[in-house]
């Protein structure tokens, strides 16, 4: 009962969320609506038992994707000044939903307690085989050279994305390595006895 | 109860949803790549529904190998983005065509 509960509140607040993703006007507000649309998919995958899959997709979507376009949306041209003066008004609201976040993971929790719930579903026995032990075994073994495709994918990308947005600057001063590497203690120290009232000459 | 039926229905709405976003979020590619997010998490809620339902843990791999492609895509196109708005001062996807040359 109280998976069934759960589902339909999942599945109503990430449609929900996803309507106002495409719907909000701002597009910071897009991506707040998208990280709520996120929370509530682990919550789905929580309920058929897949928690590593959920752990996985609050941990990369809302903790690397969706901050890496909060990001990209703050650096390009929107008004900042109509962004804060909204704050006290969506205060409540922002409270609100906080409150329903609470509630969802509580009533998760409890979900998740009593058990996978798929009727017709395959059992599997999660006592003798976490779902995370199994899914190491199978990736570690059957699935190693896609998984270290998928690696290999991440790196391309990283490097990729590195070289796209890097621009060499002519106001900068770089570090001259040669330079610090051919330093010596006699040029760099001077040590200096100054008389009183005098000071030092630089 | 809930069925294999309910998880399918909602991943239909939410790619439903995010192929609308694409088709309505015209000039604005960041809605885009948001939508084509909602996109992938759609297939993945398909694919561990399966895995739960067949008790094979294959499907949850591969949402697995999704989440990485997805990561990766989110992370190029949003360097693209970036340039092409250091470049063109706006993102709007219509003068996208003029990069070429």
């Amino acid at each position: 009962m109280i998976a069934l509960l759960a589902f339909y509140l999942f599945a109503t607040v990430m449609i929900a969320s996803a309507v106002c993703v495409i719907f909000a006007r701002n597009p910071v507000h897009s991506v707040l609506w998208l990280i709520l649309a996120f929370f509530n998919a682990a919550g789905l995958m929580l309920l058929v038992g897949a928690e590593f899959i959920a752990m996985l997709l609050v941990i990369v979507y809302v903790g690397a994707v969706a901050v890496l376009f909060l990001f990209v949306v703050m650096m390009l041209d929107i008004d900042f000044a109509e962004l804060r003066s909204g704050f006290t008004r969506n205060l409540p609201f922002g409270i609100i939903l906080a409150i329903v976040l609470l509630a969802e993971m509580v009533l998760a929790i409890s979900a998740w307690k009593a058990g996978p719930v798929l009727s017709g579903a395959v059992p599997r026995d999660t006592a003798v085989e976490p779902n995370i032990v199994a899914l190491g075994q199978v990736l570690y073994s059957r699935f190693l050279y896609p998984f270290e495709i998928a690696g290999l994918i991440l790196l391309v990308a990283m490097i990729g994305a590195i070289v796209l947005t890097h621009r060499s600057r002519g106001d900068v001063r770089g570090q001259k390595v040669s330079k610090q590497v051919d330093r010596r203690p006699d040029e760099a120290i001077k040590l200096e006895n100054p008389t009183v009232g005098e000071g030092m000459k630089l | 109860m809930i069925t294999l039926a309910h998880f399918l229905t909602v991943a239909a709405i939410l790619f439903v949803l995010g192929v609308l976003g694409i088709f309505l979020n015209r000039r604005n590619v960041i809605l885009i790549l948001m939508a084509i997010e909602l996109i992938l998490l759609a297939v993945n809620i398909n694919l561990v529904a399966f895995s739960a339902f067949l008790g094979d843990l294959v499907g949850q791999v591969m949402a697995m190998f999704v989440l990485t492609v997805a990561a990766a895509e989110a992370a190029i196109g949003l360097a693209i983005l970036v340039i092409f708005f250091r470049r063109r001062g706006s993102i709007a996807v219509d003068d996208v065509n003029r990069m070429h040359g």
